[in-house]
């Protein structure tokens, strides 16, 4: 795992992976959407697990909303 | 309803202090007969200090109230007495289970590290421990330490002097005036000691309530820690089961900050809320019941001059993680002995300054800790909430989402890192020993380790050559020689050397590291305990 957070392509067949991401939404309503997102969320970040590389990832994350 | 809320234990009987032509002086006057102002006492009697404590009342504290004592607690129970009472009376439990909606999501184990004399909880209301700490006075009385109880004394006026305080003392046969060099408020979160002095308390982050239960019941529920998140008998909210010595339970049912106090202590309204949490075929007695309204807030300073405060009157943290006690306990502990050598004049009065540091640190800790539990309890926005319930269902099925499940982080001892009495780091030892840490405990051929520690600064050695004592400015150092040559489990290396091969530890009197070295160097270790004295 690097040390730092990756910010350029890293995710092989991006189409096919988005599609799936779209996929695992189906059928569900906000409410259900919305609990799928925090569960992925909390899942990969455990699988991250360096705290530097989450603090960065937070911060990549809340950039782009202001 | 049990007999130990009905015995008067130090009922009012007539003073000589209450004829004197002049106002009596003490030596140190504790407010409060709780278990933060009995240990305050203890301590002092145990060491020769001469100490009266008036409270309001002359009873245990009426229900279980505080019920989890933790390991530290214990340590200094042992180290000011002995724990045995309590240990022995108190259930040990280290099963927990957490319920989610209406279903069981997982079970853990505490699995206490092995190697310790004292368990890591012991669950025992608050009227036993205060009963079996009344019971410790006695002892002490009987051996002639100069300590004092005096029931139905309800402290009406304070004066503050630059040497000393002067106290009205109202009492069945009229009030009368005492002086003390030092005043030690343990009167609880609503003080009279604090409004008395014109204090308050600072940074309120929130409020809750929470009805408070002990149910008499002969149910098979197990030793175990039952916690609840968003339950169907308590929606939105949490609820806590845990069993008390005695087959009393303790029942905690959150209610929000919005809620009627009287009308929801009414037995018509708690019984069907038990019902429904327990089972309509349970059969239980309601022993006691209460409110219980919590802030997390601390006084901005413990010492105001000749007043300190310990306790819940100088700090108030929510029930989640059992740190109201507990750290009150720490407090005293982190207090007595300061006050021992300023009283001596081994100490200038500014080491009790550290008192404030150290335990303000401790306070913000605990303040942190259950801010954070609550906001898992009880979240506050809308992702907050679905951030909690997405770590609670994952907790269902993957391990590594308990760890995120907060339902209280239960209290460990304190470690004093930044303290102005700590020498910086001199050992590549392991983190848990560091300076500011309480000694953790190991077993040795004779017994325990933190048996041998306390009440005086001990240079410890392992395997390291040092003097059998010396004197800095009056204050005296004894050394405790060690090898881990008698360390059948190995405990003594891995919690103090690490890799190191040698150590020396200069430990205080309440058992806190305040320097370590890999060997003994004179000039180091005298500088060490003029800083750990307030005098660097």
């Amino acid at each position: 795992m690097p040390d730092t957070l990756i910010l350029t392509p890293n995710i092989e067949a991006a189409d096919d992976f988005y599609a799936d991401l779209l996929a695992a939404h189906d059928g569900l309503d906000p409410a259900g959407s919305d609990a799928l997102n925090a569960r992925l969320v909390l899942i990969l970040s455990n699988h991250i697990g360096d705290r530097a590389v989450l603090a960065e990832a937070l911060d990549a994350a809340r950039a782009k909303s202001k | 309803m049990s007999k130990i809320f009905e015995t008067p234990l130090y009922p009012y009987t007539r003073h000589a202090d209450q004829d004197a032509a002049a106002p009596p002086r003490h030596k140190v006057i504790v407010i409060g007969a709780g278990p933060i102002g009995l240990s305050a006492a203890i301590d002092l009697a145990n060491q020769g200090v001469q100490v009266l404590v008036l409270d309001d009342n002359d009873k245990v504290s009426f229900g279980s109230r505080a019920i989890c004592f933790a390991k530290r607690q214990l340590e200094i129970l042992d180290r000011i007495g002995s724990a045995d009472p309590f240990v022995e009376k108190g259930i040990e439990w280290d099963v927990g289970k957490v319920f989610f909606d209406d279903r069981q999501v997982y079970d853990f184990d505490l699995l206490a590290e092995a190697g310790h004399r004292r368990p890591a909880f012991i669950n025992l209301q608050q009227y036993h421990f205060e009963k079996f700490l009344v019971d410790r006075v006695r002892d002490l009385q009987d051996q002639g330490a100069p300590i004092e109880i005096r029931g139905q004394s309800k402290v009406e006026a304070i004066g503050q002097h630059d040497d000393h305080v002067t106290l009205e003392v109202e009492t069945p046969e009229g009030s009368y005036t005492l002086e003390a060099d030092w005043l030690i408020a343990c009167d609880g979160a609503n003080s009279p000691t604090r409004r008395m002095l014109g204090l308050d308390f600072v940074g309120r982050v929130f409020e809750d309530n929470f009805l408070i239960a002990d149910v008499v019941m002969d149910a098979d529920f197990p030793t175990e820690r039952w916690f609840w998140f968003d339950p169907p008998f308590n929606r939105g909210q949490s609820a806590l089961l845990h069993k008390q010595p005695d087959n009393v339970w303790r029942i905690d049912l959150q209610l929000g900050w919005d809620i009627d106090k009287e009308e929801e202590k009414k037995p018509e309204n708690v019984i069907p809320r038990l019902k429904a949490m327990l089972g309509d075929d349970v059969k239980f007695d309601l022993e006691w019941v209460s409110i219980y309204t919590f802030q997390c807030r601390r006084m901005e300073k413990f010492r105001h001059g000749r007043a300190l405060f310990a306790g819940d009157s100088a700090h108030q943290v929510s029930p989640f993680g059992a740190r109201g006690a507990n750290s009150g306990m720490q407090d005293t502990d982190n207090l007595v002995w300061k006050l021992k050598l300023v009283i001596d004049g081994k100490a200038p009065e500014g080491l009790l300054d550290s008192y404030n540091v150290e335990r303000i640190h401790g306070a913000d800790e605990n303040i942190t800790n259950s801010t954070r539990s609550t906001d898992f309890i009880t979240p506050k926005s809308d992702m907050s909430r679905i951030l909690r319930d997405a770590v609670l269902d994952l907790s269902e099925h993957y391990e590594f989402a308990r760890p995120l499940v907060n339902s209280g982080r239960l209290s460990v001892p304190c470690t004093y890192d930044g303290s102005p009495l700590n020498s910086a780091d001199a050992l590549a030892g392991p983190a848990i020993s560091r300076p500011g840490s309480a000694c953790p405990d190991a077993p040795l051929p004779d017994g325990f380790l933190l048996n041998h520690l306390g009440d005086r600064f001990v240079l410890m050695t392992i395997d390291a050559d040092a003097p059998d004592s010396f004197v800095e400015e009056g204050v005296e150092v004894t050394r405790l020689a060690l090898s881990v040559r008698d360390d059948p489990t190995l405990a003594l290396q891995r919690r103090y050397l690490g890799d190191a091969p040698s150590g020396v530890y200069l430990i205080r009197p309440d058992q806190h590291v305040a320097a370590r070295r890999e060997t003994f160097d004179e000039t180091h270790f005298r500088t060490a305990l003029r800083r750990a004295t307030g005098k660097e």
